[in-house]
């Protein structure tokens, strides 16, 4: 099974690429979401795939019985949704009030820190 | 009124500095003349062999006492040439602090230390050369010094690297004990390459002698100074250190000759060229480098003597005759060969010390000048190879300096003036004169009474080179009638007659000149080929295009993903796909068809639709392998996420304006190729054995120890609540600059 996840995130992570790669600035950010998620999935398939089984220590006991999902990489995935979602919301402001102050989402357009040659 | 005429203590205490080092030297002419050598060190970087250490022989003492002693007469000089500059203090300490880089080059024993206060040197030189930086012109001769200097000391340190390395030591004077070692070792050419590249840049040698007329555009006594007296003779000391040890060899005897023996007949023929008399001088000063290289070329007896009377010589008269040239400028305001005349009553000291040091640079009985041209004649005489083009080339050169000697210290004074003077011409003060009459009257001094100079200097330095003092030939004025007497006399008539053509030589000089190759435009020219060149690749790397940037980025790690991939051989060993069960399938191409439905529609609700569908299925993901906090997180997010999405839609215009295509070939191929490598790896990090031990503890430790029972809760709360705390900072401070984003009011536009 954890070949396929690899698979569905190598997709996941080229339609990013390929997004993010895009003129306009919206696509890019439609690239961000992708590929943070991508990077969610890699993480967490890193640290094996378990069907079912939480990691929670029941009632009476000292520690987790049987074989329970691995706990760590769920809680570096947690950490980074969050972030992630810091990063998205950062991104969406900043290229909404870039829109309303250039008036373009076309990224060829934003030539305000680096103009074109013989443009000032 | 006096007191803004007065530079205070910046003007007398470097001149009492500069005096107490000369006496303080003159104490070392006794034991250094007797054959000792001194040396004193201190470590410095001991690991890697650098140390502090200074030698005082016979050819350093020569170069320290010149510098010390011209030293306190330029300083002397500058206080009354620059009374009441504002920027004197800065003016002095620039100039003293030279002057204490230069003694420690010529002292230093040491390659690395010799090596720092070279480029000690070239930067103070920077500094005074730029010290008018107000116009135009001193900012690019300051700018040109250092470079073509700095370009050759970055050449230098490589050679005196090797040096060390090659010889296991940096000290100079047991390199020198070993010289035949080194000639004999393979490396011997590079070093010996690299070292003449950063003398020959210093001491201004043909091809590289541009920048040292240009370097006139400091002050004067500046210009006596670093570029005439010591500075520019810095490449020349070293070409003499290192002469024991490496001089010998066919390729040192002809690159040093050739090199040398042109720059003197090019820079001679360039210097009647010139009407400003400063710049006249400098282009002798260029000839007067070029015989010392030339005689640096050979080892002979004569020649060595011949280099180190000639040095002497040179430093007096020719520091004499700038700081005279300075009288001039100061006192009529004019340079122009052309305009100046009939000085000779108004100025009397000044044209004596014209006088004396002209007479010393033309060669003629009595002077020091004329025995340093007869033992040049010795010398070159005893060139081996060709001594006739040698001769020649010497004859030329000393025929053009004595003509220039006339037009610049004969034809100001005692000449009809050529114009009207910009100002009433006037006697010098005494602070102005004194110092050229000394310099001047020395090399008459030393001319009657050689002796002086024969056991204080001069044997001394023949025994630094030859290793044995008796090997220095006598310097006296009648050596009766020989060849180089004969060719004494030619010089003279030559220079007499080149001097009565000159004005119509210079006319046709500077027609021959203009429609030759000129070094100067030739380094515009290259500069403004760097230029041109670092902006061609400025606007190839950085073209101001976003996603030119972001094509970089991920081809970047494409390559250092898949290079490294390829490189370690870690690519995946085989793929097993284990349980496929239809659920699972299905939850992938959800994913999968989401992913590929946002890269291609162009409509925004049907991206932000595809959006919301991968986001579910990766939360699916997360409950189906046993991670409910994850997906309940998951979630959450991924609505806020589409709501904030949808929001900003309201304002935002379409993907793509009407009648454009949204497809990138390239970037496609791109993108499969960071996601085939991306599977890749992740397959081959999965080949390998899962480390538990982290997970281990926090399953045994959780309840125990932190009494919970959610272990993902345990860990983010509590053995990880640093990190957690972070997390949350991460998302104040976004908060925070969102809400200031939207805040402010935009420039233009309709903006909140």
């Amino acid at each position: 099974m954890e070949a396929l996840l690899a698979i569905t995130i190598g997709i996941l992570v080229a339609c990013a690429v390929y997004l993010m790669l895009a003129r306009s600035v919206l696509r890019f950010i439609f690239g961000l979401i992708l590929i943070s998620n991508a990077a969610n999935l890699i993480i967490f398939a890193s640290g094996r795939l378990t069907n079912g089984a939480p990691p929670l220590i029941p009632e009476g006991a000292d520690a987790p019985v049987g074989l329970v999902a691995n706990a760590l990489p769920q809680a570096l995935v947690l950490t980074a949704i969050v972030i992630g979602f810091g990063l998205f919301a950062f991104a969406l402001i900043l290229m909404f009030r870039t829109y309303t102050t250039l008036g373009t989402l076309n990224s060829d357009d934003m030539r305000v820190a680096e103009p074109r040659e013989g443009q000032n | 009124m006096a007191q803004s005429k007065s530079n205070g203590i910046a003007g007398w205490l470097p001149i009492f500095v500069a005096a107490g080092l000369f006496v303080w030297f003159c104490q070392f002419i006794a034991p250094v003349s007797e054959g000792q050598v001194l040396r004193v060190a201190w470590d410095w970087v001991p690991s890697l062999g650098i140390a502090l250490s200074f030698v005082i022989d016979g050819l350093s003492l020569t170069f320290a006492l010149l510098i010390s002693g011209i030293g306190t007469l330029v300083l002397l000089y500058s206080n009354t040439y620059l009374a009441g500059h504002p920027q004197y203090a800065r003016f002095a300490l620039f100039l003293t602090s030279f002057m204490l880089a230069m003694l420690g080059l010529v002292l230093a024993d040491n390659l690395i230390a010799l090596f720092v206060f070279w480029e000690l040197t070239t930067i103070t030189s920077y500094l005074l050369i730029g010290f008018g930086h107000e116009t135009e012109k001193g900012r690019r001769s300051a700018l040109q010094a250092l470079f073509v200097t700095g370009a050759g000391a970055l050449a230098l340190l490589a050679g005196l690297i090797m040096l060390g390395i090659t010889m296991g030591t940096f000290e100079l004077s047991e390199i020198l004990q070993r010289g035949d070692e080194l000639k004999a070792h393979a490396l011997y050419l590079p070093i010996l390459i690299l070292i003449l590249c950063g003398t020959f840049t210093k001491s201004a040698q043909f091809p590289f002698h541009f920048w040292l007329p240009n370097a006139m555009a400091a002050p004067t006594p500046v210009s006596a100074f670093l570029h005439s007296a010591t500075m520019v003779k810095a490449g020349v000391y070293l070409m003499a250190r290192l002469h024991p040890g490496m001089a010998g060899t066919d390729v040192w005897f002809w690159t040093l000759s050739i090199a040398g023996a042109f720059t003197a007949v090019f820079a001679s023929i360039l210097a009647l060229r010139q009407t400003d008399l400063k710049q006249a001088l400098a282009y002798t000063t260029l000839m007067a480098l070029g015989v010392l290289t030339l005689f640096l070329g050979q080892g002979s007896e004569y020649g060595m003597t011949a280099f180190v009377t000639f040095l002497i010589v040179h430093s007096l008269y020719k520091a004499s005759l700038f700081l005279v040239v300075g009288c001039i400028d100061h006192s009529t305001g004019s340079r122009e060969a052309g305009v100046l005349g009939g000085l000779g009553r108004a100025m009397p000291m000044t044209a004596f010390a014209a006088a004396l040091a002209a007479i010393s640079m033309a060669g003629l009985p009595p002077f020091l000048g004329f025995i340093g041209k007869e033992l040049k004649y010795a010398g070159v005489l005893e060139v081996a190879g060709e001594p006739f083009v040698f001769t020649a080339a010497l004859v030329a050169a000393n025929a053009l300096m004595f003509a220039v000697a006339a037009v610049v210290a004969f034809k100001p004074f005692w000449r009809p003036a050529g114009g009207a003077l910009p100002r009433q011409p006037h006697e010098a003060p005494w602070q102005m004169w004194i110092g050229p009459v000394i310099l001047a009257v020395l090399g008459l001094v030393f001319g009657v009474m050689p002796g002086l100079l024969q056991t204080t200097l001069v044997n001394p330095t023949v025994d630094t080179f030859l290793g044995d003092a008796g090997k220095a030939k006598e310097l006296k004025l009648w050596a009766g009638v020989n060849l180089p007497l004969i060719l004494s006399g030619l010089t003279i008539v030559l220079g007499l007659i080149l001097y009565l053509v000159h004005g119509a030589l210079r006319n046709a000089l500077a027609r021959i000149m203009d429609a030759g190759p000129n070094f100067d435009r030739g380094w515009d020219r290259f500069l403004k080929g760097l230029k041109g060149f670092a902006a061609w690749q400025t606007r190839t790397i950085q073209t101001g295009v976003l996603r030119w940037y972001i094509f970089a980025t991920f081809l970047t790690v494409l390559i250092a993903l898949g290079g490294t991939m390829i490189a370690k051989n870690a690519a995946p060993q085989t793929i097993t796909f284990g349980d496929l069960s239809w659920k699972n399938v299905a939850l992938m191409l959800l994913i999968v068809s989401g992913a590929l439905l946002t890269a291609i529609t162009r409509s925004r609700i049907t991206a932000m639709a595809a959006l919301g569908v991968v986001g579910i299925g990766v939360a699916m993901v997360f409950i189906v392998y046993g991670a409910p906090d994850v997906a309940i997180t998951q979630l959450l997010v991924e609505t806020l996420v589409v709501v904030l999405v949808a929001v900003a839609l309201l304002r935002l215009p379409y993907l793509d304006p009407t009648g454009i295509k949204d497809v990138r070939p390239f970037d496609a191929v791109l993108a499969l190729f960071v996601g085939l490598v991306t599977t890749l790896i992740l397959l081959a990090v999965l080949e390998t054995p899962l480390d538990r031990r982290l997970t281990d503890y926090f399953e045994t430790a959780s309840w125990p120890e932190a009494f919970g029972r959610n272990i993902v809760n345990v860990i983010l709360v509590d053995f990880r609540a640093l990190d957690t705390f972070g997390e949350i900072a991460v998302v104040v401070i976004a908060a925070l600059s969102a809400y200031a984003l939207l805040r402010t009011t935009a420039p233009k536009g309709d903006g909140k």
